[in-house]
């Protein structure tokens, strides 16, 4: 396995549909922008625990390459 | 059928004769435990209900010699293939191992499923099957029994049992009769069932549909039965109109679409849903335990309605039937609900996760599943995320308080203390058969051998422990040789897959209960203090 497929060949998460749930849950009830926000402090804190800039640089290329306005 | 010899007074009485019921009195004839089933129906309910059969229910009802049948009759089906709108996002495999005597699925109508599980009743000598009995009310006795009011003809008469086994559905009278409900979540999205049966056969495989254009964007999903016909699953939204949506000819447009114009159908049943996840308190009631959709109702996304169903089934019969033999105490009773209640919550959670993907409600649940679909088309790590269903699995009893502590040199491979088993093929002589086609309806001990000089000593070890544990009625030995001149209880495991799966060595013992699940394992022959130590665990004594 190569370091690319670490990042999308593989879902190395222990129980996605668990960890799927709780981000929705964490969205009840909350409006458009204060969702907009929790989004934004979840990824700056996720961002923390992945810690390598070059890792990180590679995500965000890669998913603003799936969204086709590069 | 109708042979009733003992008065009004069953041991045990099923109420309800849906696949579950059923199933409670065969399993029940195995144990050679008297049963009388009474139905409300004068016949087969022939509606579009549950097809989708796993695995362990096959390997349930194959104790009761149903597994051939089913899977003759039954189409086996082992993709399944996920679209966003019209493209095939990913498809999925079922089936990725062989050496297993059921298929991991197998679909057949719930009408075809019943009506062998009667024809197998009429093989036994006691169960006795009412049909048109209708119970409208029931109470405890003094002496904790249960009082039954039954209707029949408009005549009542009453049934006094030892145990009720409440197998009488979602609208559980019994359940009412009791002043006990169920808690929950239910669900305002409406499903449209169409079986239709075509003039071709289709693939065998699962097609489910996010947002398709054919279908305004809801949910669609396809599934094939035996007799070549159809099921289509179609999400309609919460604000329908029943009336306008039964109607023939919109229904028949909805399935043009879907089954293209060059298909000939005929449409075999129409049916609105919409569905709950919930379940009682508790399942146990003095004498009276409730299974089935009675106890616990699911969304139908995953199967696990009926298969969760079987399964309680095959944790309660063998305790009660033990509990009425008195080889066991009334303590084991109330580990049906120790054991049943996580699973049924694993059921919930599973099936509700699976409708709450499909039904998006707020704005971010929308647009994350947007990101997941599109991340999916690239990056199959996203495809983890999609939830059309998370097909049922059997429970696993690990943690129980009737099951040992796993023997730590395992390193947890193979199966452990509360898994139920799993199947291998194996040879006697020449001849090849399943490792479940070999293990009784009773404890058992099974025990791996690899060496010739262990070939020797073990039996007697084996039948000695046999002959102190009362409810230890067989044992089983898996060889890795052939091994000349050996008795009938010694299986040659050729393909090595028995003990691969069972984590074996040489001396291995795993004591299995009646409802093949895993009481207790060593990797090295234990002491028949240790595997009484066990035994006594697995009864609650
Ligand atoms: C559209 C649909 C698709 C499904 N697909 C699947 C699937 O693929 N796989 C799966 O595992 N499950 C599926 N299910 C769920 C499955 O059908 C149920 O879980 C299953 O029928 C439960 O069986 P049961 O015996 O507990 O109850 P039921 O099948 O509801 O049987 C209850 C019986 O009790 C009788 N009864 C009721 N009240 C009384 C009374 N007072 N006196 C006497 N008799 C009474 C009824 O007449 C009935 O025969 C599906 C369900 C639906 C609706």
């Amino acid at each position: 396995m190569n370091a690319d497929d670490y990042l999308t060949q593989i879902n190395n998460i222990t129980d996605p549909d668990q960890f799927y749930e709780d981000l929705i849950q964490a969205h009840d009830g909350l409006s458009a922008n204060q969702s907009q926000q929790l989004n934004s402090r979840i990824i700056l804190l996720m961002a923390n625990q992945i810690a390598d800039n070059r890792r990180l640089k590679e995500l965000i290329t890669l998913a603003k390459m799936s969204l086709d306005v590069t | 059928m109708e042979k009733l010899s003992f008065g009004q007074k069953p041991k045990v009485l099923v109420v309800g004769a849906g696949p579950i019921g059923l199933a409670a009195a065969l399993e029940f004839s195995n144990f050679e435990i008297q049963t009388l089933v009474v139905d409300e129906l004068s016949e087969i309910n022939r509606a579009s209900k549950a097809i989708c059969w796993s695995q362990r229910s096959l390997e349930i009802l194959n104790r009761v010699g149903l597994a051939e049948q089913f899977i003759k009759k039954g189409s086996t089906w082992k993709k399944g293939r996920v679209f966003k709108a019209e493209e095939e996002i990913y498809n999925f495999n079922l089936q990725v191992e062989a050496g297993f005597k059921a298929p991991a699925f197998i679909n057949l109508q719930q009408y075809y499923v019943e009506q062998f599980l009667i024809d197998k009743l009429k093989e036994f000598e006691y169960p006795v099957l009412r049909r048109g009995h209708k119970v409208v009310d029931i109470s405890l006795t003094k002496d904790n029994r249960a009082l039954v009011q039954i209707e029949h003809d408009q005549d009542m008469y009453k049934v006094i049992a030892d145990y009720v086994v409440a197998a009488d559905g979602v609208r559980s009278t019994i359940r009412k009769a009791l002043e006990l409900e169920m808690q929950g979540n239910y669900f305002d999205e409406q499903f449209l069932i169409v079986d239709v049966k075509v003039n071709r056969s289709f693939p065998l495989e699962r097609k489910f549909w996010f947002q398709p254009k054919f279908h305004d964007g809801q949910s669609a999903l396809l599934h094939v039965q035996p007799d070549n016909i159809l099921r289509i699953d179609l999400q309609l939204g919460p604000n329908m109109d029943p009336e306008l949506e039964l109607d023939e000819e919109r229904v028949r447009a909805r399935v043009n679409k879907i089954l293209g114009s060059d298909v000939d159908y005929k449409l075999e049943w129409i049916s609105l849903y919409s569905f709950s996840c919930k379940r009682m308190q508790r399942f146990r009631h003095g004498p009276i335990f409730f299974v089935g959709d009675a106890a616990h109702a699911v969304s139908p996304f995953g199967a696990r309605g009926g298969n969760g169903g079987i399964q309680d089934i095959d944790n309660l019969v063998w305790k009660v039937s033990s509990v009425i033999k008195g080889k066991a105490s009334r303590a084991l009773l109330d580990t049906y609900d120790e054991e049943r209640i996580p699973a049924a919550d694993e059921n919930l959670l599973n099936s509700a996760r699976s409708t709450g993907f499909m039904t998006p409600k707020t704005q971010a649940s929308v647009d994350f599943r947007e990101a997941v679909f599109e991340l999916s088309k690239t990056m199959p790590f996203a495809r983890d995320f999609i939830n059309s269903g998370r097909l049922s699995q059997p429970y696993k009893y690990i943690g129980s308080s009737l099951v040992s502590e796993d023997d730590i040199s395992f390193c947890s491979d193979g199966i452990l203390p509360g898994q139920s088993i799993l199947d291998a093929p194996i040879f006697i002589g020449r001849n090849q058969t399943w490792l479940i086609d070999q293990i009784a309806n009773a404890f058992s001990l099974v025990a791996f051998v690899d060496e010739e000089k262990t070939a020797l000593s073990i039996p007697e070890y084996l039948d000695e422990v046999c002959g102190q544990l009362d409810l230890v009625e067989q044992y089983l030995v898996v060889t890795s040789k052939r091994l000349n001149g050996t008795s009938k209880k010694f299986l040659y495991d050729a393909t090595g897959l028995a003990f691969e799966r069972w984590a074996a060595y040489d001396g291995t013992i795993y004591l299995v209960r009646p409802d093949h699940h895993i009481a207790a394992r060593w990797k090295e022959t234990p002491t028949i203090l240790e595997l009484k130590q066990a035994y006594r665990k697995s009864i609650s004594l």
